[in-house]
């Protein structure tokens, strides 16, 4: 089994928690003013990568908090968490971390 | 116009009426019903914590997994602004206007959950060894130790488990959930009967 680690509660196995989509996809201001092609691609179309990407994970059995994550398709190891409204992290300084 | 009259008074019946919950395995791993009770559940800003110590006794817990105790209450941190708070049933009316009283001035929220959960007691020398049968978390006393409490999984239900004592714990669960809860423990402890 997986551990995520939570950024509020720590180290906890896997079936504590629900995946939540790809992270840092921002709500677009005057969604009004958009077409329909802008509003489809933030609905539907995502980065998809094979190796480092950026995940909402939510600790749902748990503290109930949304938090993000940094998880590699290939391996499906989680290089890190943080708590939901911190940055992004530089994913090329965390890949050449990854290569240990 | 029919007879509606009830020929027999209501009577209230546990969920855990008529489950199996003795058995030749209760010297390892004892399940024992625990009494109705009052339960709120409590969200709140930064100060809630402490505000709340003017209707409990006692502040509720900050700490991750903390509980705290007091005056036959006892108060859960389940999320950094989220507890659970267990009363005996006697102050059903009573606690949540005074805990409201209390907060008052403090973003709050406060509901009644009384009747969602029950409870009951999973001891015995076996009990965490059972439990993880369909709990994931490591119930070691070092990692889990008395006093602590979280929100978790046993099977397939979402349950909040305090650890009582080195050798017992508190397991909440939904109402409904009562019945498979106890089918899946006594499935687990079956190998020591
Ligand atoms: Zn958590």
């Amino acid at each position: 089994m997986l551990i995520i680690r939570c950024p509020i509660c720590g180290d906890r196995p896997e079936l504590e928690f629900r995946y939540g989509g790809e992270g840092h996809v921002a709500r677009p201001a005057a969604t009004e003013a958009l077409d329909d092609q802008t509003v489809a691609d933030r609905l539907y179309m995502r980065t998809n990568p094979k190796g480092l990407t950026v995940e909402r994970w939510r600790h749902v059995h748990g503290c109930g908090r949304f938090f993000n994550a940094v998880r590699d398709t290939v391996s499906d190891f989680f290089v890190t968490t943080y708590k939901a409204g911190e940055p992004r992290p530089d994913l090329d300084a965390l890949k050449k971390e990854a290569v240990r | 116009m029919a007879d509606i009259a009830l020929k027999e008074p209501a009577l209230r019946r546990s969920v855990f009426d008529g489950l199996p919950l003795a058995s030749k395995a209760a010297a390892a791993c004892a399940l024992e019903p625990l009494p109705p009770a009052t339960r709120l559940a409590v969200r709140g800003r930064p100060g809630v914590a402490e505000a709340a110590a003017a209707a409990l006794g006692f502040p509720l817990p900050t700490g991750v997994c903390q509980s705290a105790e007091g005056g036959g209450r006892a108060a859960f941190w389940l999320g950094p602004d989220e507890w659970l708070v267990i009363a005996p049933e006697a102050e059903a009316a009573t606690l949540a206007p005074t805990l409201e009283q209390a907060l008052a001035g403090v973003p709050h929220a406060i509901v009644d959950v009384s009747h969602r959960n029950v409870a009951l007691t999973v001891s015995g020398p076996r009990a965490a060894y059972v439990l993880n049968h369909g709990c994931p978390r490591d119930l070691s006393l070092s990692a889990f130790p008395v006093g602590t409490v979280s929100r978790t999984i046993l099977g397939k239900v979402e349950v909040v488990l305090w650890r009582t004592g080195p050798e017992s714990f508190r397991l909440e669960c939904w109402r409904t959930f009562a019945e498979w809860v106890v089918g899946f423990l006594n499935e687990a402890r079956r190998e020591f009967e």
